[in-house]
């Protein structure tokens, strides 16, 4: 009976990741010149959801070996599409976010098909739809602009009986909804074992295809949530190319962070999830101890290395040295 | 079992790949409640065959029947949907996935919609029992199990996946003694209950003990079947052998006094549970054979020589001097002039979509280049003496690699090596998937090597090449040397008994052989 043992060294990257956010968080917190308060937690979760969104997006794709570098540009795609559609009257508001969300679905359906049926690789296939995908983007807003339904808007960033901020809510509601049944259906298991053995999955006879086409699907679904909410942040739409590509690499540190496997097979979005919010906070604590901004990059950067770091250790266990390249 | 109905049929089998015949025209039948041993030596067709069954390759010609209806299965799913499960040699679990995952992996308990856990566990730990592995905790991850408990996960697997033919395919060559006892336990048991086990194994006395029933096979085909223990070992190691002599070798000088040092030594390698206590010695000169089924630590014992594993106990010695080789960047270097010729050209000897000139040049550029620069009329005149001297047929320097034939790769690689002029060569079934003509300029190259100095360790699956090219040949069972064969010992019978590590008996036959 060490059951609990077993669940341990298989939530350990999540674990960790989730010490890496408290600890930055406190230290953040305690420093910050308003302390603890309600508003500190609502203005940090508001920065933090919108990286830990694309984050849990990166995770399905990396779950099955892949990589998805489209995840900024759905991102920003689904902002822009929301500034012309998240408007008006209460149903028109509630077809607009169907319509946003229906969009990402479908990029991320489309980068599926094209890794899985056209048989391309993840990396050049992803580049490729990102690129189009911020096409559609700027000509849907060659300038920022647009607008949001303010009151749908205010209601998701701000806070819950005047403490727990909304977008907190919307994050656990959206693990509930799409992560949670996805890592336990058939499809999700078939994610993770086609990301750690592809052959061996075959030779079991896992429906490979449709679940790597799922992690892709979902992945979209999960960025256009990202880009839903960016909306409701800026009550504008911006086709701003730096800030999706961003995205993209911030969501693969998180997810690094958060203990998910690049080689696949391995990790959660819970994890990622913990990941983004260290990551935003390790940006942020140079605000609080008065950095000049200039250094967030490099500081960034360094945390960053020193976590990937961590889990190439493995490789000096390695007996056969073969197994290097494997 | 006169007039049972057999469960399972398969008649005139044909699989190609490419040139080489795996399977020509073989049958089977496989009746419930009944252990069926497969033999044969290594590519005989054993795994084709099983491979055809189980729904991982089509086969070109012949049919299956299932219950006395014509069945085909387009992948290994719908072979286990039809009650086929295999238990491969390469292992099938996800090493990622806890042992409960994998267990149920196919089919997982669903509620609504969602893969039950609570009842997954109950099937692995089910699984687990029968397949007498209790001591294995449905939670670990598979790839923190040593191999043992792998394939003993492996049999749990198959067991919950509620066979009616459970295919074995060296399942216990992993496993411990007291596994190999308890699956043993398990397999009987699963006779009795009426399933239909088929049995691949190398291990005579395994076969012994549980067949009922023994099909032996030869070139693709079945050469014979007979009821467990009507044949000796010997009448079966008979079977097994009459491949008609192919290829064509070059003679062999007579043996000369063995050198005061050989050129390569090793005294008591070993290296996790693949190598045990290995001690061997190449002269100048000498052509030795490594024999053996495949995969008993012939090629771990190779890479051990190049530098690239990891944790090796023991010594290797070169020309007398003990030496450590950390990498094969210094196995190649002049002080010990290694060159490996690896078994598969394709992703350890070849980069493939470079030109056959870089390809050709590789690992010779430190000697061909001064200060960094490549000294290109060098590297021309060094290629055009490889091309010349290995006949490569390749319409021009400047090509992809991978647009040449197999044998043509294979001599690039050979003269990509050779451009180092080593003095210790190590070839690890260099012969595999090429042409026969091909094959006998390599037979002709190694002698020419061997007589101008090299010592050459070669490792073959095919025991024709032992026989034909070998001065010595030591046989692996498990990671250790079984026997040393000298000269005129080396005999097809003498390699397949000592590769299955029976102990032959020796009729008098020295004098008049």
């Amino acid at each position: 009976m060490k059951d609990w043992r077993y669940w341990l060294a298989e939530q350990r990257g999540t674990l960790l990741a989730f010490g890496i956010f408290i600890v930055m968080f406190v230290i953040y917190t305690s420093n910050h010149p308003a302390g603890f308060t309600a508003n500190v937690v609502q203005t940090a979760s508001n920065k933090g959801v919108l990286l830990a969104f694309v984050a849990m997006a990166q995770t399905l794709v990396v779950i099955t070996a892949g990589i998805d570098l489209s995840v900024g540009m759905i991102f920003t795609l689904t902002n822009c599409l929301a500034s012309w559609l998240v408007v008006g009257t209460g149903i028109e508001t509630a077809f607009g976010v169907i319509a946003v969300l229906g969009t990402g679905l479908l990029c991320g359906a489309i980068n599926g098909a094209i890794v899985i049926y056209g048989r391309l690789q993840p990396i050049v296939a992803t580049i490729a739809t990102g690129a189009v995908y911020f096409g559609i983007a700027l000509l849907l807003r060659p300038f920022p602009g647009g607008s949001v339904n303010e009151g749908l808007a205010d209601a998701l960033t701000g806070r819950l009986f005047g403490i727990v901020p909304a977008s907190l809510v919307t994050l656990l509601a959206v693990v509930l909804v799409v992560w949670v049944p996805f890592s336990r259906s058939v499809l999700g298991r078939a994610a993770y074992a086609a990301g750690s053995s592809e052959m061996a999955a075959y030779m079991s006879g896992v429906p490979i295809r449709r679940g790597k086409f799922a992690a892709y699907a979902l992945a979209g679904l999960l960025a256009a949530i990202g880009g839903l909410f960016l909306t409701f942040f800026t009550y504008t739409g911006d086709a701003a190319y730096a800030s999706g590509n961003a995205y993209t690499l911030f969501s693969i540190a998180a997810v690094v962070l958060g203990g998910v496997s690049l080689f696949g097979g391995k990790g959660s979005a819970i994890g990622a999830i913990f990941g983004a919010l260290a990551f935003r906070t390790i940006g942020d604590l140079l605000f609080v101890f008065d950095f000049d901004p200039l250094w967030q990059p490099l500081f960034q950067g360094v945390i960053l290395l020193i976590a990937v770091s961590l889990g190439a250790f493995a490789l000096f266990r390695v007996r056969n040295r073969l197994e290097w390249f494997l | 079992m006169d007039g049972a109905v057999p469960l399972f049929r398969m008649e005139g089998i044909s699989k190609r790949y490419g040139g080489v015949r795996a399977l020509e025209k073989a049958e089977l039948s496989v009746t419930p409640g009944s252990i069926h041993a497969i033999l044969g030596e290594n590519g005989a067709g054993k795994s084709t065959l099983i491979k055809v069954m189980a729904g991982v390759v089509a086969s070109d010609e012949g049919r299956m029947m299932l219950d006395g209806n014509e069945v085909s299965f387009a992948s290994p799913a719908a072979a286990n949907q039809a009650g086929i499960v295999c238990i491969f040699q390469e292992l099938s679990l996800v090493p990622e996935l806890s042992v409960a995952d994998n267990i149920v992996i196919s089919d997982p308990p669903k509620r609504f919609g969602m893969i039950d856990r609570k009842a997954q566990r109950r099937i692995a730990e089910e699984a687990l029992a029968r397949a007498g592995a209790s001591d294995i905790h449905p939670l670990a991850l598979v790839k923190d199990l040593p191999l043992s408990r792998r394939q003993m996960v492996e049999i749990a697997k198959a067991l919950a996946r509620k066979p009616r033919i459970l295919i074995l395919d060296e399942a216990t060559s992993a496993l411990t003694a007291a596994d190999v006892a308890r699956v043993f336990a398990v397999l009987k048991r699963l006779r009795s209950e009426g399933l239909a086990l088929l049995y691949i194994s190398h291990r005579m006395n395994e076969i012994a003990e549980l067949a009922d029933q023994c099909t032996v096979f030869r070139n693709g085909r079945n050469v014979a079947s007979y009821a467990a223990g009507t044949k000796s070992d010997n009448e079966v190691v008979e079977l097994m052998i009459g491949r008609e002599y192919s290829h064509i070798f070059p003679p062999k000088p007579a043996r000369a006094a063995a050198a005061a040092t050989p050129v390569l030594e090793a005294r008591s390698l070993s290296w996790t549970d693949r190598l045990h206590d290995v001690s061997l010695s190449v002269g100048a000169g000498e052509v030795v054979g490594l024999g053996g089924l495949d995969g008993q630590g012939q090629r771990e014992l190779l890479l051990a020589f190049f530098g690239v594993l990891r944790g090796l106990s023991g010594q290797i010695l070169i020309d007398g001097r003990p030496v450590a080789i950390a990498s094969p960047a210094a196995a190649r270097d002049d002080r010990i002039g290694m060159a490996l010729i690896p078994e598969d050209r394709k992703t350890e000897g070849l980069m493939l979509p470079m030109t056959v000139r870089e390809n050709l040049s590789f690992a010779a550029l430190d000697r061909l280049s001064r200060a960094g620069i490549i000294d290109r009329a060098a590297e021309q005149r060094l290629i055009d003496d490889m091309v010349g001297l290995l006949a490569i047929k390749t319409a021009g320097l400047d090509i992809p690699v991978g647009a040449l034939s197999g044998g043509n790769q294979q001599k690039v690689v050979i003269a990509k090596w050779l451009m180092r002029q080593p003095r210790i060569i190590l070839l690890n079934d260099p012969t595999r998937g090429i042409d026969v003509g091909t094959k006998q300029e390599l037979y002709q190259l190694m002698r020419k090597l061997a007589d101008q100095g090299a010592a050459i360790l070669f490792y073959s699956t095919d025991y024709d090449e032992l026989i034909g090219c070998c001065d010595r040949v030591l046989v692996l069972y498990d990671g250790a040397l079984k026997r040393e064969l000298v000269g005129a010992e080396i005999t097809e019978r003498a390699l397949i008994a000592s590769a299955l590590n029976i102990h032959e008996e020796m009729p008098k036959q020295g004098a008049d052989a």
